[in-house]
């Protein structure tokens, strides 16, 4: 992918049945870096346990495989972005929000922090399943303002929380389980701040037989919109039941303003 | 610059107050943040709730209530420009920030160190936002810009087009009309063929979505990339023809 002056950073596997998705903060290029940073650890960290890992031996711990392989690695991230904003001036202060999912054995384990999101279309209908940790989130929550109304706020791009600030995080977790025919979008708030939810899911609805199209779509209707901040997507489609991690298909595009 | 109050009677300015702390109180007691010694206002009559950039007005259960922009209400997200009454005074609210769908420069996502207490009815510590992080942006504009209040809706405001048809030439729908008045329109049939009329600012572009074979523009393939249609271009898909023309 083309990474000039993009602060997000995006990695898919479909044969693993991972994608991340990060949008990076910091002065001069560190956005860059700590996005790319959580991009790798966490594509290259979860390639590597799952090789050592059977299915069979996977929930032995009691806790799901994948809600334990996503946390491990977004707390490894964590550090390794804190480390280097530590012991690099110029890189102080960086961190980047991060959605991730690893698709298993039918179901889907989601981790995030910041306000990068997934959407999933079933059926009809276009669901958010992350919940923004942002303090527009916290007032619509708290009943300060209505969901309607964040549209008007000037508090947007506010997060309350981030990978690579702290020396430690703690990404929100869950599992989800998949049905066939199921869209995911994976998004930076590029995307969410420009279009309305009902347009993303109107757009996915007629372009799911065509994810590459629907990509593209999205970043043009984002830049439509106005768009000024990076936009980037990832589209994955379950195409069937996979009870080994495969069978799924990803398709992606990424998009830093045309 | 802080968002901020400016108190009026009759037209003529009382006083300005800058909204730079969380919770700014009005009422008639001298104890109030904004002070209106009127019998019409209650001791104390209304908050307003200031986190960051936005305000929140709150009646405190009033004997005579407030309005805003005439409407009584009890709870209200302040806009640039409100005028809240009370009684015969007027508070016209202020704020120009940008709000941050519509700026048109840039924008910063920040990371808040510690949460901020929502409910404007208790009052919290004076600063509790430490802000580490700073989204580097870049400006990329495209095209029209859409800069409306809500800036979201690209239907008939700011970057439309101009309205165009599609009329069915052939088939047994034969002379029915339809008008391009969403973003996305899909003309064919699914998992036969398949293609999207997309509406944008600068036009509109036909582009293949699903099917063996591409639709045609005045007898040419269009192949996978987006084809931008001129008034009178004859479609051909899934052997219907069809013909855009722009509304006149």
């Amino acid at each position: 992918m083309v990474r000039s002056h993009n602060e997000d950073s995006i990695s898919f596997d479909p044969e693993l049945g991972l994608v991340v998705l990060a949008d990076g903060m910091g002065g001069y290029n560190a956005g860059e870096v700590a996005s790319g940073i959580a991009v790798s650890v966490l594509a290259s960290e979860v390639r590597h346990q799952l090789e050592n890992a059977s299915p069979e031996d996977l929930n032995e711990s009691g806790e799901e495989l994948g809600v334990r392989l996503l946390r491990d690695n977004v707390k490894k991230a964590n550090l390794s972005i804190f480390h280097a904003a530590q012991s690099q001036p110029q890189y102080a202060g960086m961190g980047t929000t991060i959605v991730t999912a690893l698709f298993y054995d039918d179901r889907v384990a989601v981790a995030h922090v910041g306000d990068s999101r997934l959407y999933r279309l079933r059926d009809e209908e276009l669901e958010c399943i992350t919940r923004d940790h942002s303090l527009l989130q916290e007032q619509i929550d708290g009943g300060l303002i209505s969901k309607a109304d964040a549209r008007l706020s000037k508090n947007k791009n506010l997060v309350t929380r981030a990978v690579g600030i702290d020396s430690d995080v703690e990404p929100e977790l869950h599992m989800h389980d998949v049905q066939v025919g199921d869209v995911y979008v994976l998004c930076s708030d590029g995307l969410n701040d420009m279009v309305e939810d009902d347009d993303i899911g109107a757009t996915l609805q007629m372009l799911k037989n065509n994810l590459p199209l629907a990509a593209v779509q999205l970043i043009e209707l984002a830049n439509d919109n106005g768009g000024r901040d990076n936009v980037s997507v990832i589209l994955v489609k379950v195409k069937g039941r996979f009870a080994v991690p495969h069978g799924w298909w990803a398709k992606l595009r990424s998009w830093f303003g045309n | 610059m802080p968002a901020k109050l400016i108190l009026s009677m009759d037209g003529a300015v009382m006083k300005e107050y800058p909204l730079n702390k969380e919770r700014t109180t009005i009422g008639r007691k001298p104890h109030n943040d904004i002070v209106i010694d009127n019998l019409a206002v209650s001791s104390e009559h209304a908050a307003v709730v200031t986190i960051l950039n936005d305000s929140f007005l709150e009646d405190l259960d009033s004997t005579n209530g407030l309005a805003v922009n005439g409407t009584p209400t009890k709870k209200h997200f302040l806009q640039n420009n409100d005028v809240i009454e009370i009684g015969k005074y007027k508070l016209k609210y202020l704020n120009d920030q940008p709000t941050q769908t519509s700026a048109a420069d840039f924008e910063k996502t920040m990371v808040l160190r510690a949460p901020v207490k929502m409910s404007p009815g208790e009052s919290t510590s004076k600063s509790p936002l430490d802000v580490t992080a700073t989204r580097k942006t870049e400006a990329v504009i495209t095209t029209q810009f859409n800069a409306t209040g809500s800036g979201m809706a690209a239907d008939t405001t700011g970057g439309a087009p101009p309205a165009a048809l599609v009329q069915i030439l052939n088939g047994p729908n034969a002379g029915k009309e339809l008008e391009l008045v969403k973003n996305l329109t899909t003309l064919g049939k699914p998992g036969v063929q398949v293609a999207v009329l997309a509406r944008r600012p600068h036009g509109y572009f036909i582009t293949h979505v699903e099917g063996g074979s591409f639709p045609t523009v005045n007898g040419s393939s269009i192949g996978e990339q987006p084809h931008q249609l001129r008034d009178h271009d004859l479609i051909e898909l899934a052997g219907v023809k069809m013909e855009f023309y722009f509304k006149t």
